[in-house]
């Protein structure tokens, strides 16, 4: 199933490069919706892979699959797995802890979710709780993340001010620092600019670009136009199901399957 | 021409329909005169009633059989210290419930019985909480007529509240901060104590003292566990000139609080006492204010760093 995939990927588009994770065989179910169904793929390290599909088409429950946040609620199944590589571990194994997947592979949500702490502490949390206590270690963690998600610049002088006195971007990008700051395998992006303006969202976005030379990318997005502009890869999803994946370019000017096109091109979705 | 008869058609219905508005103001106004007018009623009568007998001494008193020398000392003492162990027990066991159903509860039949009776509990008249803690505390468990007994059963009575608070005040965090904290791999444990309690802290709070203000005035069943009506001593004092300093012999002393002080005073037939329990309720409507005052300020001052 994988090699079968990796020959339909052409990685002439971006650059070749190896595989972070491997999807096989996924189907999740809640109660007794199935909301995913055999879905086989691969994600590129330090590559920007998108979810597309139109509302309800499972690509946010399958974002969602990567740091086991059904855990969370009652009455989820798994089935097939995800590998992650280099260390071949079946991140949906009833063995392996959630947590600990958790502390591997980051989340942006689609609403900006900063808790109601200072700028600082909201960034240092996520070192706080792998038990970092001291303060010259924090703080020097805190700037750098904070200066990855290029939120630096404009906080630096109010550290200690509340998350919630920073404007919508600055906030997302305070919640990609404070995914960033424990340094995660997989950064997973749910809808991350749906809530933001035009230009916020063009700063998340550039932002995202920047990003992928240091961590690899897996973003859910309702805009193909944001998909375009940021992945590498893009899967095409539809009721459950991965219709289709392959180079960005390629899913977005010569797609194989006419599902993908008709959605693509507007004629429906 | 259509067009002007259309107009004068829709104001018609405009005014016809905002005749209700103008109603349901009327209504809704006198409702709450009436609501206000009767405690203010209440309220002055008992002023002009009791405020001359309010002095410093009528506060450092014990009861007399002579009315201008009694005083409400012991009462507003026990009331005090009753309260206190009443908060100690409450708070953390109410608390620890409301985080339990919220927060790790199995959704499941007997969650829901258990939540559905948590929430009947709050109705239970208070004179069962009495007998069940005569039975209990007083006899069961040995611990007499004591302010320890009396602690307990008034703990018992707010639980329900302090419970329902809580689990309001964890309810109404989003579900994006919760989601949030465990994104970045919180344990459960963590996420409670460094998101969901420090956040809903304000309502938990507010819920505390409101359950509080009603132990304040309860009196049916204190009356039942046997708290005393004439007492003039004061329970041992909490800190000790010598070592250990501090001491929990009062937690065993007997005692009475304020609504008891005042429904014996009513009871006595001579007018001079009627204005003693003026005095005393006085006081306890002042009590029960302040608490009420202090939780809107709390509720005020701890929700300034949260908006959701």
């Amino acid at each position: 199933m994988v090699n079968e995939i990796m020959q339909t990927t052409r990685p002439g588009a971006s650059t070749s490069s190896t595989i972070k994770s491997v999807v096989n065989n996924l189907t999740f179910r809640y109660g007794d919706f199935q909301a995913l169904k055999d879905i086989n793929m691969v994600v590129h390290e330090k590559q920007v892979t998108a979810l597309i599909g139109p509302s309800g088409c499972g690509k946010s429950t399958f974002l969602r699959c990567f740091n086991r946040m059904h855990d969370l609620y009652p009455d989820n199944h798994y089935g097939g797995e995800i590998i992650l590589h280099p260390d071949n571990e079946n991140i949906l194994s009833p063995n392996v802890d959630p947590i600990e997947v958790r502390m591997r592979i980051s989340m942006v949500f689609q609403k900006p979710n900063p808790f109601p702490k200072s700028i600082f502490e909201n960034v240092a949390y996520g070192l706080r709780i792998r038990g970092i206590k001291r303060r010259s270690i924090l703080e020097e963690k805190v700037e750098n993340a904070l200066r990855n998600a290029a939120l630096w610049e404009e906080v630096k002088d109010r550290l200690n001010d509340l998350a919630f006195n920073l404007s919508g971007g600055q906030q997302q990008r305070l919640c990609i620092a404070r995914a960033l700051a424990t340094d995660p395998e997989i950064l997973l992006f749910d809808e991350p600019t749906s809530a933001l303006d035009p230009i916020a969202t063009a700063s998340i976005e550039e932002l995202i670009t920047d990003l992928k030379n240091k961590v690899t990318i897996l973003i859910v997005t309702h805009n193909m136009q944001q998909a375009a502009r940021v992945s590498d890869y893009t899967a095409y999803m539809y009721m459950g199901e991965l219709i289709e994946f392959d180079v960005t370019d390629t899913i977005f000017i010569k797609p194989k399957n006419k599902q993908t096109e008709d959605y693509i091109t507007g004629r429906f979705g | 021409m259509n067009h002007v008869k259309n107009l004068k058609e829709i104001r018609a219905v405009i005014s016809r329909h905002k005749r209700w508005d103008s109603l349901f103001l009327v209504a809704g106004v006198m409702a709450l005169m009436i609501a206000i007018l009767t405690f203010i009623a209440l309220f002055s009568h008992m002023l002009i009633d009791g405020m001359p007998r309010l002095s410093w001494d009528f506060f450092t008193s014990f009861p007399s059989r002579r009315p201008e020398a009694a005083g409400i000392l012991s009462a507003w003492v026990g009331t005090t210290l009753v309260m206190l162990v009443t908060a100690v027990a409450a708070v953390p066991l109410g608390v620890a419930a409301g985080v339990y159903l919220e927060e790790y509860a199995p959704t499941n039949l007997l969650t829901e019985i258990i939540e559905i009776n948590v929430t009947n509990l709050a109705g239970v008249p208070s004179i069962i909480y009495g007998l069940l803690a005569l039975g209990l505390f007083v006899y069961q468990l040995g611990l007499g007529q004591s302010i320890l007994a009396a602690g307990l059963t008034l703990a018992l009575l707010i639980l329900p509240i302090v419970i329902v608070a809580t689990r309001e005040a964890i309810r109404s965090i989003p579900v994006a901060i919760r989601e949030g904290a465990y994104a970045l791999g919180a344990t459960k444990w963590q996420t409670v104590a460094d998101h969901i309690l420090p956040y809903s802290a304000a309502g938990i709070l507010t819920g505390v003292i409101i359950g509080l203000a009603r132990a304040i005035g309860e009196t049916a069943p204190i009356i039942t566990i046997g708290a005393l009506t004439f007492i003039a001593f004061l329970p041992p004092a909490p800190v000790q000139a010598e070592f250990p300093f501090l001491s929990f012999e009062w937690l065993m002393a007997p005692f009475t609080v304020m609504p008891i002080q005042m429904f014996n005073w009513v009871s006595r037939p001579e007018e001079a006492f009627q204005a003693n329990a003026a005095a005393a309720g006085l006081v306890l409507v002042v009590m029960t204010l302040l608490m009420n005052g202090l939780a809107i300020y709390l509720r005020y001052h701890l929700r300034k760093k949260i908006k959701w």
